[in-house]
Order: structure tokens, then sequence, then C-alpha cells
């Protein structure tokens, strides 16, 4: 179904400018007097405004990525750098743990990051690193508002990103599999 | 004592020519804006020489046409054509001489002129107050044929501009 | 000796004039100041913000419930804004034209100024009139200045040697002189009816037969209109467009020299708006109080209604910014050439057969 546009060309009263100032004046008059007598619903955040008050965030809102800890606190990421190769700022940057490195902190991990910033003056929240992620290990958060005192400070390091990020309530994806493989007794698996 | 309209007229009168100058020969700078700017503040001084002579009138209309309006053009052309610095050019053997002998030509009347002047204020007329109402009726009452003559010179002028610019003529 | 000193004409004209044109300056400068506030928190209730209402100096917010209250308003806003603009560090980039780059902030503010000088802001305080110059062709004088002020507009652009600026000001020059035509054509009808170019006189025969604007409605309209593109105010912002030309002919201005053309702006607004009272709002007089006031309070209340006059006409600027959008340039000249001068010439001419008939 296609609709037509009116395209007909303005009449006389219209050419005159009239009909536009009087709508944007309505317009801008119902906005002033909203601010005016404190029904503003843009503005009002209860008690106070913006800095004191931060704006609520919906739960879908996707903003600064961290890294989450499973329900046994262990690091999720295993350093594969997915999520370095296609962050498109190059925000990501994983030092891999290198084969001197000990054992990951937890069983059935080959490795783990020895280090993984962010550096949040690059990042766009794009959330490509949650997507790309196999073992979901990294997510765009509820932080929409991040400032430091220097460049050095926005740089995020492995600690603060797990700090911030907390512990994700999801899949425990490689916990499953060791109970999958538990349950195939033929299936050759030293658990530690 | 010298009176302070004399102080006056003689910054104004000095401050015209050196503009003057310096809008057609300015040593340190031979940008056309430059020297558009310089003819603006010449007639600026001029409109205070007009001022001096109590007539506010042309004094007004002269910043306000000039100085405000025709400048403004020149400056918006000059701009626009991009005109770099202009070249010091060769001095031509014929456009000297034809030159200098308009200069002398000119000068020479106007030494005349000055020679031939009496003073006009000691005869004890009332200097006339710039009045726009005299003014006006000057203008359209003793010299109405001129006035409108000139205006049709300047009619004829614009519609042969509008000519020359349209591209393609019918 | 000093007696005498003071019962001296010429010194006592100095000194009065002095006298005012302190005063009026530090007024207006004032006015600039608030104006900005206003126009921030005027666009912001428009846009269903909040506007500056942050800063206070910590002694103020000792008061008990009025510091507080006078800090959500916004009102010590502008002395950071001025503070901050001072303080900032004043950047000269590389390849400008230095010298015109330098005079230009001035050759934006000076002429705003100059304006106010033939407008008679009261009628008498004691023996003293109150205009700075009452000038027999205030009027003439007023636009001759007023065309002066797109030169700091123009050689900002030029001297700024950058694509933006440079489109700001070229934009600017072609745009003043197009209105400058309507606005002085339209304001040549008032003085067909009134028969003088004082300024004073223009508002005492107000005074006497009602206010111009009912007279010359379309007059009016097209001054306002007119005025509106003089002093670069939204419908009309080519020269700055923001979203166009990055920040148009200040572009590369910082510091106190882009304050400067912010001044400049205001005080254009402050020059337009006090304009317009004079020729078509009756100046100091309201339709009751047209003698020119015999005591000192009376000369206040008249100063006090020309300024609230005023400032009810700069509201009208402030809130028009953010009711339209943008003209095309096209639209621009369109209107300004093939609309309001023709309708000007034709308001010249039916009132110019208006006074022949009813005058005479």
């Amino acid at each position: 179904m296609t609709k037509v546009v009116d395209r007909s060309p303005l009449n006389f009263y219209e050419r005159t400018y009239l009909p536009a100032l009087v709508e944007g004046f309505k317009v801008t008059a119902r906005h002033f007097v909203r601010s005016v007598k404190g029904e503003n619903t843009a503005t009002d955040l209860g008690d106070g405004y913006y800095p004191e008050v931060p704006w609520r965030v919906e739960g879908g809102y996707r903003g600064a990525p961290y890294l989450v800890r499973d329900q046994e606190g262990a690091t999720k990421c295993v350093s594969c750098q997915l999520c370095e190769f296609i962050c498109p700022p190059k925000a990501i940057k994983i030092t891999p743990p290198g084969p001197e490195a000990g054992p990951a902190d937890r069983p059935n991990a080959e490795k783990m990051p020895r280090e993984f910033e962010i550096n949040m003056l690059r990042c766009i929240f794009c959330g490509l690193c949650q997507e790309v992620c196999p073992e979901e290990a990294i997510f765009l958060q509820q932080h929409y508002s991040l400032s430091g005192l220097s460049r050095e400070e926005m740089i995020y390091n492995k600690e603060k990103l797990l700090k911030l990020g907390g512990v994700h309530a999801g899949i425990q994806k490689w916990k499953h599999k060791l109970e999958e493989a538990k349950e195939q007794e033929s299936f050759p698996v030293n658990v530690g | 004592m010298p009176q302070l309209t004399d102080l006056l007229f003689y910054a104004f009168a000095g401050l015209t020519l050196l503009f003057g100058f310096l809008c057609v020969a300015n040593p340190l700078s031979r940008n056309p804006v430059t020297s558009a700017m310089f003819l603006v503040l010449t007639i600026i001084s001029m409109a205070g020489l007009f001022v001096l002579l109590h007539a506010f009138f042309l004094a007004a209309v002269q910043i306000l046409v000039y100085a405000g309006a025709v400048m403004v053009l020149f400056l918006f052309v000059i701009m626009l054509l991009d005109l770099k610095e202009e070249e010091r050019r060769k001095l031509n053997a014929i456009a000297v001489g034809l030159g200098s002998v308009a200069v002398l030509g000119l000068a020479g009347v106007l030494l005349r002129a000055l020679i031939q002047a009496k003073p006009v204020i000691a005869a004890g007329t009332q200097p006339v107050e710039g009045s726009t109402k005299e003014l006006g009726r000057i203008l359209f009452q003793s010299y109405l044929l001129p006035f409108e003559i000139l205006s049709i010179l300047l009619l004829v002028a614009m519609v042969g501009v509008i000519l020359l610019s349209k591209k393609e003529l019918k | 000796m000093l007696e005498n000193l003071f019962i001296d004409p010429t010194f006592q004209f100095v000194l009065f004039s002095a006298a005012k044109i302190a005063v009026v300056f530090g007024v207006v400068m004032t006015f600039v100041a608030y104006a900005v506030l206003v126009e921030r928190k005027v666009s912001a209730f428009i846009q269903d913000r909040v506007g500056p209402n942050r800063t206070a100096p910590p002694l103020a917010l000792k008061i008990p419930v009025l510091g507080r209250f006078l800090q959500r308003c916004g009102i010590f806003q502008p002395m950071a804004d001025g503070l901050k603009f001072i303080l900032k560090e004043d950047f000269t980039p590389a390849y400008v034209r230095t010298i015109y780059f330098w005079i230009a902030p001035a050759i934006s503010v000076i002429p705003a100024f100059l304006t106010l000088a033939v407008i008679p802001f009261g009628s008498t305080l004691g023996k003293q009139q109150m205009v700075i110059a009452d000038l027999n062709v205030g009027i003439l004088y007023t636009f001759g200045i007023v065309s002066l002020g797109v030169y700091g507009i123009v050689l900002a652009g030029w001297a700024s040697n950058s694509k933006y600026p440079f489109l700001g000001g070229i934009r600017s020059s072609a745009q003043m002189i197009s209105y400058e035509i309507a606005m002085g054509m339209s304001v040549v009808s008032l003085f067909l009816i009134v028969g003088d170019l004082n300024l004073s006189k223009l508002i005492q025969w107000q005074a006497d037969n009602g206010w111009l604007v009912l007279y010359q409605p379309v007059a009016f309209v097209i001054f306002l209109v007119s005025a509106f593109a003089e002093t670069n105010r939204l419908p009309f912002d080519l020269p700055e467009s923001e979203t166009e030309l990055v920040g148009g002919y200040h572009t590369e201005y910082s510091s106190m020299k882009f304050a400067l053309f912010f001044l400049g702006e205001y005080a254009n607004m402050i020059a337009s708006s006090a304009m317009m009272v004079t020729l078509f709002f009756g100046g100091w007089s309201l339709p009751f109080l047209g003698k020119p006031a015999d005591s000192l309070l009376g000369g206040l209340v008249h100063i006090g209604i020309f300024i609230a006059k005023m400032i009810v006409l700069m509201v009208v600027f402030i809130w028009v910014r953010w009711m339209l959008p943008r003209f095309r340039y096209d639209q621009l000249m369109d209107l300004g050439w093939r609309r309001f001068i023709p309708i000007a010439l034709l308001n010249i001419v039916l009132t110019a057969l208006g006074v022949a008939l009813f005058n005479r």
C-alpha cells in the first residue's frame, strides 16, 4: 500500500509564514509554561537534578563493557582475543599469559588474560565485544557516565573491570561441560 | 588661540589625506583589502569634515551609503575574487606621462580656485544648520531636473547591469 | 574659581555627557550579561531542560532561603561566565591575518554601543535631557553606524583565513546590506507622518498622537524582521549557523575576542530593541504619561517605562530564536529583496498619499 504524501504548493496564507509562527509559538509556549510550573517530566528525577540523582537506566541499556566473574568467583575470560580483534576503535588490549604462566584459577580453562585493558576514552559502547565473546565474559553494563582526571585513569585494567563487572548470573559454560563430561564415563577427562 | 573646531578641522583634513594616501600607495602592504579599509577610513574622516560644516545630513549619508554599503560591496567583490597581493607592475611611460598631465591639470584648477577664493563666512552669513528640510527643498525645487536625470542615469545603469549579468539572452 | 567652572555651560555639558555615557554603558553591560542568562533560561524551559542553576559564591549560599533560590535562578551565572572568558587562553591560530584578526572583534562591538548614543531613554531628569546626543539627524546616524557593524564580521571571517569563517563573512555582508535597505525604507514612512528626523521629537509626537505602531503596522513588521537579520539572530543567523559553518565568522576565535563578538551581538539586540521602542512604541511615554517629567521621580518613572518596553522586545528576540528554524539562504534573499523592499516602497507611497490627503 502506498501513501501519497500531499505536496501541493503552499497557499498564500501559508507563504506569509504566519501559520508557522503561530504553531511555533504554541509549541514553545506550552513547553515553557509546563517547565515554569514544574510539571516537566523530562527533568524531574524525584528529589534532585542529574549529577546528584543519576538517571534511572532501563534494564536493556548498554553502557560501558566490563568483565564478569561466574558464580564461583572465577574469571570467565579465557584470553582468546576475539574482542580485541573485533573492537572497531581498538579500545581493548589483552596481554595473553604466555608459555611460562601458571595454570588458570579455575578448572577446565586453558588460560586467563595476564592483563586486560579497555581504554574507555576510545570505547564507543558498540557491544561487538559482547557479541563475539564465546565465553560470555564481557557485557555492556549500566554505567553511561565515565569520568577521570587523566588519560591514564581512563584506561581500565583487569582488576577494575572485574570489580565493576560483578558476578554474572547466567550460564556457566565450562561447569556444564564438565558435568556432561563426568556423565560420559568413557570420556577421559583429568579433573584436577 | 585656535578654536576647537579649527583643530578638529586640521585633524580630520590631515587624517583624510593620510588615509587617502595609504589607500592608494601603502608602503607596508599591497593587500587590496587593506586599501579598501583605508578607503573606508578616508570616507569616515570626510564625514567628520561635513560635521564640522554643520552638514549632519551629508555626514550621515556619506557614512551610510559609502562606508556602509558601497565599500561593503567592494570588500565582498575583493574577497570573492580572492585577489592576492597585487604585484608591483613596471612603470609604463605613456601612463606616467598622461597621469602626470592629469594631476598637474587638476592641481592647477584647484590652485586657481584657492587663489581667487574669498572668505565666505566673513560676510556674516549664518551657517545653515544642516537642516534636512532645507536640503530636501533645494533638491526637489531648485534642482529637480538634475536630480531626476541622475536617478534615471542610475536606473539605466542598473538595468544595464541586470542585462549583462543574465547569461542567456532571449 | 571652581564655582565658575561648574557654572560654565561647556564644562557642565561635558560633565553630564560623561556621566550619561558611563551610566548607559554600565546599564547596557549589565543588560548584556543578564540577557545571556535569560536566553539560557528561556531556551532551557522551552526545551524541557533546567538551565543554569548551580553557580553561586559560597558566601551567597549562607543566606537562608534567598541564597538557594537565587542559585536556582542562575543569578550568579553571568559573573562566572565573564570570569571564564577573561581567564581562558587567548589563542591566535598561526595562519590568520594577525592585524585584522585582532581588530575585528573591536570593530564589531563599537558600532553596537555607538548606536545607543542617540536614543532618548527618558524624558528629563532634573534639567538634563535623557539622551546622550540629541542629533537632528538621529535616525540617519543610527543607520550609518549600524551599517558599519558588518565590517567586524566580514573582517573576522576574512582574517581567520579558514573556509567556514570566510563563508560566514561573505554571507553576512550580503545579508546585512540587503536588509538594511528594507529597514531604512520601512522607517521613511514614519518620518513622513511625523515630519522630523529628531528622535526626541518623534517620541513627543507619539506621546501626543498615539504610538506609531498603530499607524504603521506594516513598517513595524518589516523593521522587526530586518532587525533580526541585522543582529544575526536565529531565523537569519546564517553568518554563524552552527549546523553548517561550525561557528561561522567566529570559529577561530577564543577567550575575550570571542566574548567581544558575543557582547556585540547582544548589544546590537539591545540597541535594536531600544530603537524599536523609540520608533514604534512611544519611547518613554505611556498613553497617560505624555508630558516630559518635571520632577525627579517622574523622570525615573519614564526611564523605567522605557526599560520595561525594551525588555519586552528583547524577550521577543530571545523567544523567536527558539521558535523558528533557520531560513535557507535563497529564501532569506527572496524575503529581503522580493517581498520586503516592494512592500516597504508601497508603504511609503501609500503613507505619502495619506499624509497629503489628511494633512492639507
